[in-house]
């Protein structure tokens, strides 16, 4: 559909309906507004809800887990009432804690910081801030949901499958992920895994193609690519990421699948399994699963990260009434970043063999990152800088989320050294690094977003008090899980190990563990307490009263209050000047779509 | 500087139009199949990583050197290079059926993806032959009957990757034919006459000429090198 069929089906909407009533469209049945919609709002919720679903799901396990590793030797007998066989007398099983630790990386990783986050932001913002009526192909993007959807089912179903959901690691490494005969969640769970997450790959696919198509093609008039705001930006980047790194998981996936059911040896050569049996295939090599794999894996660190990067500086800037710090400079680092994103993906590699003097080129451009990086923050914290600021909820995690991209992408510079990362491969300073700069920090931009667009979203505001208990205990909680793991890894504990007391050495960070996964527990019980906000604002939060709530310039807040299907009653505005103007010529902010002065300038 | 603002909102990227003078759907067909040359060429890729770890290969010229109805007939490549322009022809043929779609050529558009159909089904009907005698000549996913060029014990890469590439891009095809027959449906339907162009042509046909390019890589790596 184009812009001007979408305007005039809008125009037909309004005339029929009043302000307040508009998105009760009488047309609309409940499985056309709810289930099978194709209005991008209702879409985004969609992918958050499911998001948010996952997202307990995940921190559940994380939870559990937690507890073996915090508590060794003891007994739960609840887990026993909760996991049945998984955990006989209440102590997990070995495998078990396999299958959840990589349940938890997959859960995590894929469906709620990849569809979650992108999924639920991309949607819900870049037709509002481009001054589109919907996506390019509205029904694409309700494919993209249901893809999901089914994604979620099939992975939701090997949970329960009798041997167990996939435990290979969430990078589901061949030999270990391609023979059935290796370990119990090698057999249904996987294949399980591979289904789920080929489903994914599509549903990726049809929504990156639907974003960047709608935001190069369907800007409203007036909004050059360099007036966009850098959410929109980054949400672009996110998607031709996404478009240009799944279908290579894709072809990893396809030759998994033959070579665990054709007889085929893509990935496999020479084996003999635990039980002594040994297997005819030769020839494959498990490190082209590798290159393959982490040709995505890298770039997925950014699919999950932008999005963030691009909410944070939004709501930094409109929060602290000023200008985004070097907007030109913002939007050519997160390119750098796109690019350097496809460059740098042999440094998950370092240790399994890949030829040392490949690994120094691998180390340069990894190292390379660190510049746009560094821009990014310097202009964060020179947006805040002496600015007038609100501290909003958003506002808190968005300051929050700078903070944990600092911490954890220094951390990255240990590791993107191969000779450092020889020491510091598979322990816990590599568990650190990545939940803090890609986890924590990308979830702290996902609840900024969440808590600056949720009166956008339902007309009503979160609980504020609610909102910072959630801030500072998930803040406090996260430098507490996550900062003690730099010193386990620093010490060599590996990571994956159910129970490392066997070593002596080890021993002394007994009660440390205890002490992470304490946190852990009531970190993850703050994020119930937001879900409860979430649900109960739903229906109860104080109601949005004024068109911009937090006085900020973009294209979103000069819809109504719930805008209705088609998003503006009537023409769409045209823009006129970048998303940035805040404490201008003495006016606190001026929206985007007003005409430039006689005597102003553009930006 | 306030002119320089005005002049660059009127520039091709300002908004209110497509940048490329392009609709969404040609658009994310050209992203779509950015993405899914990345798919085969990850799998090209793989094989040729494979290909370089070992010493030697089986020599194409010897395993497709047969031809239907041409028992022991040494003919190497020769059914291969009758597969490649029939399926050169079917883009040539789709190309007619764009052209015929610009001139609102209801009849020709409709006759020209008929032939583009048929193509496709030739070079489908060509690939399960090949398939089928090279699965009676003991080949498969995981077996592999043919020698290495130096005489040494082939390792089942060469059909592994070849049933996988092939068959992958087969699925293309195949993908294509279907939707060639949407699309014929809807030419002879009058959808497209009635919305007042036969972009939907255009589309699918950039999807075709990419398949078929796709077989030139395909083709290149498997039977020529």
């Amino acid at each position: 559909m184009s812009n001007e069929v979408i305007l005039e089906g809008g125009q037909a909407v309004s005339a029929h309906h009043g302000e307040v009533h508009e998105h009760h469209e009488h047309h609309d049945t409940f499985i056309t507004k709810y289930v099978f919609s194709q209005d991008h709002k209702m879409i985004s919720k969609q992918f958050l809800i499911t998001g948010m679903f996952w997202g307990i799901v995940g921190g559940l396990f994380s939870v559990i887990f937690r507890l073996q590793l915090g508590y060794p030797d003891t007994h739960f007998p609840f887990l026993e009432t909760l996991l049945g066989h998984w955990a006989p007398d209440g102590k997990l099983n070995p495998e078990f804690y396999y299958a959840l630790v990589t349940m938890h990386g997959t859960v995590l990783v894929f469906f709620v910081l990849t569809a979650g986050l992108s999924g639920t932001f991309a949607n819900f913002l870049i037709p509002l801030q481009v001054g589109a009526r919907d996506m390019a192909s509205p029904f694409m993007n309700m494919l993209s949901y249901w893809f999901f959807f089914l994604a979620s089912v099939v992975m939701f179903a090997s949970l329960f499958v009798q041997t167990g959901p996939a435990s290979g690691g969430w990078t589901t490494y061949p030999p270990l992920s391609a023979l059935g005969g290796a370990s119990d969640g090698s057999k249904a769970g996987m294949d399980l895994w591979l289904i789920a997450m080929a489903l994914f790959v599509v549903s990726q696919l049809l929504a990156g193609l639907n974003y960047i198509s709608t935001v190069l093609n369907m800007r409203t008039k007036g909004l050059s690519m360099t007036k966009l705001p850098l959410t929109v930006w980054a949400l672009f980047f996110t998607a031709v990421l996404g478009v240009l790194s799944f279908p290579v998981l894709l072809s990893g996936f396809i030759l998994l699948l033959f070579d665990r059911h054709m007889g085929t040896s893509f990935y496999l050569s020479n084996i003999t399994l635990a039980s002594g049996q040994v297997l005819p295939n030769e020839g494959g090599s498990a490190i082209l699963y590798q290159h393959l794999f982490w040709f995505l894996g890298h770039p997925e660190v950014y699919i999950i990260l932008l999005p963030a990067m691009g909410m944070a500086s939004e709501i930094l800037s409109i929060n602290s009434r000023k200008p985004i710090f070097g907007y030109m400079a913002m939007v050519g680092s997160l390119f750098a970043i796109c690019i350097l994103a496809f460059l740098v993906w042999a440094h998950h590699m370092f240790v399994t063999g890949l030829n040392p003097f490949l690994g120094s080129f691998f180390v340069l451009l990894t190292l390379l990152i660190a510049i746009p990086s560094a821009i990014k923050v310097f202009n964060w914290l020179t947006t805040l800088w002496r600015g007038n600021i609100r501290f909003t909820p958003a506002m808190m995690f968005a300051i929050g989320f700078v903070s944990l991209f600092i911490s954890g992408g220094l951390t990255g510079i240990f590791l993107g050294n191969s000779a450092l990362d020889l020491h510091l491969h598979d322990t816990m300073f590599v568990v650190a690094h990545f939940h803090i700069v890609m986890g924590v920090a990308s979830f702290f931009g996902m609840f900024a977003g969440i808590y600056h667009w949720y009166p956008k979203m339902y007309g009503r505001y979160l609980n504020n008090t609610l909102g910072y208990i959630h801030f500072w205990v998930t803040m406090i909680g996260a430098y507490c899980i996550f900062w003690p793991m730099h010193y386990e890894g620093l010490a060599g504990m590996p990571r994956r190990y159910p129970d490392v007391s066997n070593w002596h050495s080890f021993n002394m960070f007994g009660g440390l563990n205890e002490f992470i996964s304490a946190v852990a527990l009531v970190v993850f019980s703050v994020q119930l307490l937001f879900i409860f906000n979430f649900f109960y604002s739903i229906f109860k939060g104080r109601k949005v009263r004024t068109q911009n709530p937090w006085h900020a310039t973009t294209l979103e807040w000069t819809t109504p209050i719930r805008p209705g299907h088609g998003n503006w009653p009537g023409e769409i505005p045209e823009v006129h000047r970048w998303a940035y103007d805040y404490s201008k010529d003495g006016r606190d902010f001026i929206p985007q779509t007003e005409p430039l002065g006689d005597h102003e300038s553009g930006h | 500087m306030a002119t320089v603002a005005v002049s660059k909102d009127q520039s091709v990227w300002g908004g209110g139009k497509s940048p490329y003078a392009l609709s969404y759907g040609k658009l994310m067909m050209w992203f779509f199949l950015m993405s899914d040359a990345f798919t085969f060429g990850a799998l090209l890729i793989s094989l040729w990583t494979t290909r370089f770890s070992v010493s030697s290969w089986p020599d194409p010229n010897q395993v497709f050197k047969t031809f239907p109805l041409m028992g022991e007939a040494d003919l190497p490549l020769v059914f291969v290079s009758l597969m490649t322009f029939i399926l050169i022809l079917s883009s040539v043929t789709m190309v007619l059926a764009v052209q015929a779609g610009h001139n609102m050529d209801k009849k020709g558009a409709a006759k020209w993806m008929i032939f583009t159909i048929i193509g496709g089904l030739c070079f489908l009907s060509c690939q399960a032959w090949e398939w089928t005698h090279l699965f009676h000549e003991g080949a498969w996913w995981g077996r592999n009957p043919f020698p290495n060029r130096d005489g040494s014990l082939p390792t089942t890469a060469f059909t592994n990757y070849f049933f996988t590439v092939t068959g992958f891009h087969g699925f293309h095809v195949f993908s294509g034919v279907v939707i060639n027959c949407v699309i014929l449906a809807n030419i002879l339907g009058g959808t497209y006459e009635r919305r007042g162009h036969y972009e939907m042509i255009e589309k699918v046909g950039l999807y075709w000429h990419f398949v078929d390019l796709v077989w030139v890589f395909v083709f290149t790596c498997y039977y020529l090198l």
